[in-house]
C-alpha cells in the first residue's frame, strides 16, 4: 500500500484493568512495527477498567491498522480515535533549568508569563512544573532552552472527550 | 462438593466435549496426570516430545474442526510448545494449550523449570491466561475454549501453577461467556453484500480467491453453491485446497508463488477479485503493487484487521463467510463468464501443471500415484518444502479438510506429528504424510507414538538428499552455491527403512518408478504405520515459480510453454 502523510494521532484505549494488559499493548506495537509517541495509563472511575491515552505516529492507513489490531486484543474494550472529535488534552512537564545570578530574572519572567509553577529554587537549578496542551509545553521548553535545560520529564498526553461533535481546527 | 484444580480442569474438558488430549508429563503437571490416571472419558496420547503433542493437537483440530488440546509441564515443556502454538496461530487453528507453572509464590523467582510462558506466547496466541486462583479456573477454561473457537479461531494458552492444580474449590461451569471486550461480528453488512452482488452482475472477468476461512467456517458447501450459481472460476489457496472440487472446470487450483499459471493469470487479468476468508499473504500476491491491477477487490473476512491490511479493498464485508455466502446466494445471478472461462480453458490447456514424464523416479509421480490409488479420498498431511508444493499441485482435492499443512508459519516437523492427530480424529480415513528427508527428521521420534498407539499413517518420504526448496532458491538465485543444503553429504544417512523398523513400523525403500504403485498399495494393506522412502531425482524443482518480489504473471515455467 502507498504511504500517506505521517502525523500524530491521539487514541483513547479503554482496557480491562488486568495483569499484563500494558505488555499486550506494548508488544503489539513493537511486533507490528507501529510507532508510539507517548502512552499514559491509569485507572478510571470504574476500577475494573483502565484508560490509556496513546499518541501514535502513523499515516492514515497505518492508523486504521493500529485501531483494528488494538480492537483485536481480547482485553481491549474500546478504541476511540479522537482525531475528529471534541476533546481536551493535557500534559505535565517537570523541568530543571540551569540558573546563574545573570539569568535568574529572565528565567523568572518566562516562568511567570507562562503561568508555570516553581517547585524548587536551588543555587544552580530551578525546578518548575507546567501543565497544558502539547503546544504550550513545547513552547515553554523552547523559551527556557537558551538558559540551559538540565532535565525534562514529561508525562505524555492524556485526553478526554468533551461534549459536542467535532473539534475545531 | 469441593474439587481440586486438576479435577476441575478435567471436568471443564469434558464439558467442552474433549475426549482426546495430547500431553507429556513433568514436575509441574503431576497433579493433572494423577487425575488423568483414573479418567475414563479422556484419552491421553503420549508423544515423545512436547512439539509432537502440540502439532498432533493442531492436526486433530484441522481434520475435525474441533478444538485441539495439548498439555505440557512448565519451563522446557511449555517452551517446546512454542513452535506449534505459533504454527496454529498463523493458520487460525482452534487450540487450547494447557501448561503447568511453578507455585504461585515462586513465580518470578527463577524457580526450577520456570519460564514466563504467558509472556513468551503473547504475540503468538489469540489470548492467554495465567490462573492464579483456583476459583477463576472454570471461568477461565470456559473463556479459553470460547475464544479459541469463535470469531477468527486461534490458540489460547492456559498456564496453571501447580498449587492451583492442588487447591480446592466448588466446581461450577459457567453456562455462558460474558466478555464485554470480545464480541466477534458474524453477520455481514446487507448494503455491502448487495454492492458485491451488483459488482458480480457487471463483471466480465471475475475470480473468486478462497482461503482457509472457508474451512474454518465450514462453508465449503455455501461456496460451492456460490461458484456454481454465478459460474465464477475459483482459486483455492494452500489453506483452502479441497473447498471446491479441483476436478471441476471452474476450479483454478492454487494461486501464488507455486500456484498454477492459469490461476495467476486469471487473477492478474480479472476485473473483479472476490476474496473470501483469505488474507492476501505475500506468497499469494507476489509484488503487491502489481497484484490484480485491473480488479475491483471485494474481501469477505471475519477479522476486520485482515481487510485492507496488504491490499486496498473496494468492497469490504466483515463477518462470517458462511452467513455472508448464504445471503449472497439468495441474491446473486449467473455472471456473464462464458468468454472468460474459454480464455481460462486455453490457459489450462497450454500451461498445465506438468513435469518430465521420463523413466526416472520423480517426486510428482509419487503424489499422482497416491491420488490414483486412494481415488482422491485420502487425507494428505504434509511437511514443509518442495514436497509440500508438489502435494498441493499433483493431488486432486475435492473435499475440505483433506489437505493438512502448515501454511503461514511453514513449520518443518509439523506434518508427521500432525498426521497422528488427523488419524485419531478421522479413524476411518486413509492418512498419508508427504514428507521430505529434511522435515521428517525434525520429529521422527514420533514413530514411537505411531507404533505404540497403532496409528496407521502412511509416510511417504520423498528423499532427494537435500533441503530441496532452499536448494532450488540457491540454484536459481544464488548462483548454484549450495551452502549447507545437502543433508546427506554423499553418505546414506539415516537409513529410513531401518529407522522405521527400529521403532517397529514397516519400512519400504523404493528406487524405481515402476515400484511406486505396488509400494503404496502394500502400505495400505499393512495395518500400522508405514515409512515409504522414495529415492527421487535430487535436482527436481517446483514449477511454476514466481520469484520473490515479482508480479504474479512473471512465472518461471518448466520447459517454458508457449501461450498467448
Amino acid at each position: 500500500m502507498k504511504k500517506g502523510k505521517v502525523d500524530k494521532f491521539t487514541l483513547t484505549v479503554i482496557v480491562e484493568n488486568k495483569f499484563g494488559v500494558l505488555a499486550r499493548i506494548a508488544g503489539l506495537f513493537s511486533a507490528r512495527g507501529f510507532n508510539i509517541h507517548s502512552l499514559a495509563v491509569s485507572e478510571t472511575e470504574d476500577p475494573t477498567i483502565s484508560c490509556m491515552t496513546i499518541v501514535v505516529i502513523a499515516d492514515e492507513k497505518i492508523l486504521e491498522q493500529i485501531k483494528k489490531q488494538l480492537n483485536k486484543l481480547i482485553d481491549v474494550v474500546e478504541v476511540i480515535d479522537l482525531t475528529n472529535r471534541q476533546y481536551e488534552e493535557r500534559e505535565l512537564v517537570l523541568i530543571n533549568i540551569k540558573v546563574t545570578s545573570k539569568t535568574k530574572d529572565d528565567i523568572m519572567r518566562v516562568i511567570h508569563t507562562m503561568g508555570a509553577e516553581i517547585l524548587d529554587v536551588g543555587k544552580n537549578t530551578i525546578t518548575i512544573e507546567e501543565t497544558g496542551d502539547t503546544k504550550k509545553i513545547n513552547s515553554i521548553i523552547e523559551l527556557l532552552r537558551p538558559f540551559g535545560i538540565k532535565e525534562v520529564v514529561r508525562t505524555g498526553k492524556i485526553a478526554i472527550q468533551t461534549e459536542g461533535e467535532k473539534r475545531e481546527n | 462438593m469441593q474439587l481440586t484444580g486438576s479435577q476441575i480442569l478435567l471436568e471443564c474438558l469434558k464439558k467442552e466435549n474433549i475426549d482426546i488430549i495430547f500431553g507429556y508429563p513433568g514436575g509441574q503437571v503431576i497433579p493433572i496426570f494423577d487425575k488423568l490416571y483414573d479418567e475414563k472419558a479422556i484419552k491421553l496420547i503420549l508423544p515423545r516430545h512436547e512439539q509432537g503433542a502440540v502439532h498432533a493437537a493442531d492436526g486433530y483440530a484441522r481434520a475435525t474442526g474441533k478444538v485441539g488440546v495439548c498439555l505440557a509441564t512448565s519451563g522446557p515443556g511449555a517452551t517446546n510448545l512454542v513452535t506449534g502454538i505459533a504454527t496454529a496461530y498463523m493458520d487460525s487453528i482452534p487450540m487450547v494449550a494447557i501448561t503447568g507453572q511453578v507455585k504461585t509464590h515462586l513465580i518470578g523467582n527463577d524457580a526450577f523449570q520456570e519460564a514466563d510462558i504467558t509472556g513468551i506466547t503473547r504475540p503468538i496466541t489469540k489470548h492467554n491466561f495465567l490462573v492464579k486462583d483456583v476459583k477463576e479456573l472454570a471461568k477461565t477454561m470456559k473463556e479459553a475454549f470460547h475464544i479459541a473457537r469463535t470469531g477468527r479461531p486461534g490458540p489460547v494458552v492456559v498456564d496453571i501453577p501447580v498449587d492451583v492444580q492442588n487447591a480446592l474449590t466448588e466446581f461450577k461451569y459457567p453456562k455462558e461467556v460474558h466478555m464485554r471486550s470480545y464480541n466477534p461480528k458474524y453477520k455481514g453488512h446487507t448494503g455491502q453484500i448487495e454492492k458485491l452482488a451488483k459488482a458480480i452482475a457487471n463483471s466480465q472477468k471475475p475470480v473468486i480467491y478462497a482461503g482457509g476461512g472457508i474451512i474454518l467456517s465450514n462453508s465449503s458447501e455455501e461456496l460451492t453453491t456460490f461458484v456454481r450459481k454465478t459460474q465464477i472460476p475459483v482459486t483455492t489457496t494452500l489453506m483452502a485446497l479441497g473447498v471446491f472440487p479441483e476436478t471441476d472446470r471452474l476450479s483454478l487450483g492454487m494461486p501464488g508463488m507455486h500456484g498454477t499459471a492459469y490461476a495467476n493469470h486469471a487473477i492478474q487479468e480479472s476485473d473483479l477479485l472476490i476474496s473470501i476468508g483469505s488474507r492476501f499473504d505475500d506468497r499469494v500476491t507476489g509484488k503487491l503493487e502489481l497484484f490484480a491491477p485491473k480488479a475491483t477487490i471485494a474481501h469477505i473476512d471475519i477479522d476486520p484487521a485482515s481487510v485492507s491490511k496488504n491490499v486496498e479493498v473496494d468492497i469490504p464485508i466483515v463477518g462470517c463467510a458462511k452467513q455472508i455466502l448464504t445471503e449472497l446466494n439468495k441474491i446473486v445471478k449467473k455472471a456473464d463468464t462464458e468468454e472468460w472461462l474459454k480464455t481460462i480453458d486455453c490457459w489450462k490447456k497450454k500451461m498445465p501443471l506438468t513435469y518430465s514424464k521420463d523413466n526416472k523416479l520423480r517426486p510428482q509421480y509419487v503424489i499422482e500415484q497416491i491420488d490414483e490409488i486412494t481415488k482422491g479420498e485420502a487425507i494428505i498431511v504434509t511437511e514443509v518444502g518442495q514436497h509440500q508444493m508438489w502435494a498441493a499441485q499433483f493431488y486432486n482435492y475435492t473435499k475440505p479438510r483433506t489437505f493438512i499443512s502448515s501454511g503461514g508459519l511453514g513449520t518443518m516437523g509439523f506434518g508427521f506429528p500432525a498426521s497422528l492427530g488427523v488419524q485419531l480424529g478421522c479413524p476411518d480415513k486413509k492418512v498419508f504424510v508427504i514428507a521430505g528427508d529434511g522435515s521428517i527428521q525434525m520429529n521422527s521420534q514420533e514413530l514411537a507414538t505411531a507404533v505404540i498407539e497403532n496409528i496407521p499413517v502412511k509416510i511417504a518420504i520423498l528423499n532427494n538428499g537435500c533441503l530441496g526448496m532452499v536448494r532450488q532458491w540457491q540454484e536459481l538465485f544464488y548462483n548454484k552455491r549450495y551452502s549447507h543444503t545437502c543433508l546427506a553429504k554423499g553418505k546414506y544417512c539415516p537409513d529410513f527403512v531401518k529407522l522405521a523398523e527400529s521403532y517397529g513400523a514397516k519400512g519400504i525403500r523404493i528406487t524405481k518408478k515402476e515400484d511406486v504403485n505396488k509400494a503404496i498399495k502394500d502400505s495400505l494393506k499393512y495395518n500400522g504405520p508405514v515409512v515409504m522412502e522414495f529415492v527421487v531425482e535430487p535436482e527436481e524443482n517446483v514449477y511454476p515459480m514466481v520469484p520473490a518480489g515479482e508480479a504474479l504473471h512473471n512465472m518461471l515455467h518448466w520447459d517454458e510453454p508457449n501461450c498467448a
